[in-house]
């Protein structure tokens, strides 16, 4: 096995590791990052088919063990009412989100000191809101300046996406009763920017973009980083971190997609793999230098795993609604984020709003809810309720708890023989409260709107798409993995960069606040390798 | 419901494929008010075992056809396919409550082949084509709805 040296190994392509390597990009560093699946083709993409709704309960299922690709891994979820939603591709989980891109408030930083819960974070929102900006306009976000519920920011907000039908519906509903709603920060572009075509309303976003309109990192930060000489290597599956007698990391030992063995030095190793896939690459990368994994001195790394619980709730409407047309993605509500503690639960959630549906998925929602009959009177009642339906979740606040836990399955394995992740996770009864909330408001709002008919679920069993707080960041090393720049306590040369540093999980989608998060790193970086100090 | 052999190279053999077909025409039946087929058509049906030939599916939906056959001879003493409307009814139904994940893995099947034949989504008004290229309009909304949001004091948490 022979090994090539490089400066930077950045393990993971998805939206961290996309941000990092065209950060440092600029440094001229000799960067690689390995990725374990492949570069997207949209052409390929649901959207360019037929069958393009078909799909989505297959190749481009948004949980892995469904989708069943070789470039997934398994794992093992039957411990938690919340199951995995990713996607292992250049891109990541961008290529399935629905690119919701808000930013988290200055109050989420700052969780213990204002409730009592959970830890603060080391940083603040001010030291991020340069980077928010840096990546919001990277990335393309189409959104309106002015939102109450936030201070004033510093981003360049392309056009919001279009109310349509069901926002006309639903903007009644909030107004009626008094209630904040905004148009939800976006990373689809509204019109052409950065080489990018502008939003069609494919109504697909979540089973990839094949207009390049959403902003996901393989259409985004990669053609810079790739442009910038960052070395981008696709099917190369990382085994274990390597570690030399020091301690310090030296590379990594990958397998490729042909089955190849490999090594690779480097001088930094940065980890990009997710709240699930992180810890699960430092629990396989045990040493004698590191017997219970790679920078798990303090016995965290893969403790206090947070999802956002998510509830569903859609109404159905004598008007028109969008149907299967438009982004998924066009409003947001946060009069309900804060703690009040007359609500019986501390923090709080976003209310996002939803469109519409396409034709299969009314057709499989309605028969799931009981709307939609087998037999005679199917057709009639899938006609009520296509084109005629609109709705919303709410993204609730998940507080860290530390038996919610990613650890090593002892027998799955992925397709190389590489220990899988299991997970162990309880919804706490703050969130069922939350969630019941939720529910209740979001009826309001629907029947406010004119609703005729309102259902629900949660948590929704799918719905694990945000992926936190498994290797957490903090200033003390005997609770937190990282720093307060990303570099593990446990040694000087790794950085961990995904949602896996997030100490708590705010009510609002991570990606936004993932991606500042790699650039604040990559600065941090920067800055101490031009005064020599990166390994003090 | 007519026994002709199943497609040739097709992955259940007759008795799961004419289950298949008698089950879907139950989950979703042939409408002469909307001039359009039920989902144990012919060319449904070979969508339906297509799609069902992914990842762990194939041999879940089997399970399934064997279990409401299952229940057919409990019920009825009859394979499913070959029993009364009323009878198929009154089993799948059965089926339904006791077996929902086989019914529910049945009803994705269904439903994601047939509202995507052209018969069916010509009668939805829908165009026949994906939505890319051409994408779609959408109506970009009344956004004097706003300004009573807009009139509201900045209410975001103080942090101190």
């Amino acid at each position: 096995m022979s090994a090539e040296t490089v400066d930077v190994l950045i393990i993971g392509a998805g939206a961290s590791g996309a941000a990092m390597a065209w950060s440092l990009a600029e440094t001229k560093m000799h960067i690689v990052c390995l990725e374990q699946g492949a570069l997207m083709n949209p052409l390929a993409y649901p959207s360019t088919g037929r069958d393009w709704e078909a799909r989505s309960t297959s190749d481009f299922n948004s949980n892995p063990n469904v989708r069943g690709l070789k470039t997934d891994y398994p794992i093992n979820e039957e411990n938690s009412p919340i199951k995995v939603a990713n996607f292992n591709g250049v891109g990541g989980g961008t290529v399935l989100y629905a690119g919701h891109f808000p930013r988290f408030h200055p109050s989420d930083f700052r969780v213990k000191s204002l409730d009592g819960v959970a830890d603060d974070w080391p940083i603040d929102y001010n030291q991020l809101a340069p980077y928010y900006a840096e990546n919001e306009k990277m990335t393309g976000v189409a959104g309106m300046n002015g939102d109450p519920a936030y201070p004033s920011d510093n981003a360049q907000r392309l056009p919001p996406l279009p109310l349509g039908e069901s926002g006309k519906v639903l903007a009644k509903g909030f107004n009626a009763l008094g209630w904040h709603w905004w148009p939800s920060d976006t990373a689809i572009i509204t019109e052409d920017y950065d080489g990018r075509a502008g939003c069609i309303n494919l109504g697909a976003c979540g089973a990839g973009c094949a207009q390049g309109a959403k902003g996901s990192a393989d259409v985004t930060y990669w053609p810079h980083a790739q442009r910038a000489g960052v070395d981008l290597r696709t099917r190369c599956r990382v085994r274990e971190i390597t570690v030399g007698p020091d301690g310090m990391a030296t590379g990594a030992r990958y397998v490729t997609g042909a089955g190849e063995e490999k090594e690779i030095k480097a001088h930094v190793v940065v980890v990009a793999c997710n709240g699930i896939g992180t810890p699960r690459l430092l629990l396989n990368s045990k040493s004698p230098q590191h017997p219970d994994g790679l920078a798990n001195s303090s016995g965290l790394v893969g403790k206090n795993l947070m999802f956002h619980p998510y509830a569903w709730i859609q109404g159905m409407f004598e008007e028109a609604t969008d149907g299967f047309a438009g982004p998924h993605k066009l409003m947001r509500s946060q009069e309900f984020y804060e703690t009040d503690e007359s609500r019986g639960y501390v923090r709080g959630y976003t209310l996002e709003i939803q469109r519409g549906m396409p034709p299969v998925r009314t057709a499989h929602t309605g028969l799931r809810h009981g709307r939609i009959p087998w037999g005679s009177g199917h057709h009639d009642a899938f006609r009520r309720m296509f084109n005629h339906c609109t709705g919303m979740v709410a993204v609730c606040e998940d507080l860290p708890e530390e038996h919610n836990t990613v650890t090593i399955d002892p027998v799955l394995k992925d397709s190389d023989g590489i220990p899988a992740p299991k997970i162990d996770y309880t919804l706490s009864e703050n969130s069922k409260r939350m969630l019941q909330h939720g529910v209740d408001r979001a009826t309001e709002i629907l029947k406010a709107g004119g609703a005729t008919d309102v259902y629900s679920e949660w948590p929704i069993p799918y719905g694990g798409w945000h992926l936190m707080g498994t290797a957490r960041m903090g200033k003390d090393p005997s609770r937190s993995v990282v720093n307060e720049w990303g570099r593990a306590h446990d040694c000087k040369n790794l950085f961990i960069i995904d949602g896996s540093i997030f100490v708590t999980s705010a009510g609002v989608n991570p990606t936004n606040t993932i991606q500042a998060l790699a650039l604040y790193v990559a600065d941090q970086m920067k800055q101490r390798l031009a005064n020599a100090t990166l390994f003090d | 419901m007519t026994r002709e052999t199943p497609p040739a190279g097709h992955l259940l053999n007759e008795t799961e494929w004419h289950t298949l077909r008698a089950l879907a025409d139950v989950i979703v039946p042939p409408s002469e008010k909307y001039g359009i087929p039920g989902a144990g058509d012919e060319a449904i049906a070979k969508t339906i075992v297509k799609d069902a030939n992914y990842g762990d599916k194939l041999p879940r939906l089997i399970a399934a056809l064997d279990t409401l056959n299952a229940m057919a001879e409990g019920a009825h003493r009859g394979e499913f396919a070959m029993l009364s409307h009323d009878q198929r009814q009154s089993v799948a139904f059965a089926f339904r409550e006791e077996q929902p994940a086989a019914a529910s893995l049945a009803e994705q099947l269904v439903t994601q082949c047939y509202y995507r034949d052209d018969r069916v989504v010509s009668s939805l008004g829908m165009e026949l084509r994906p939505p890319m290229p051409a994408g779609y309009k959408v109506d970009n909304g009344d956004w004097s709805l706003l300004e009573q949001v807009q009139k509201r004091q900045p209410f975001h948490r103080p942090v101190g």
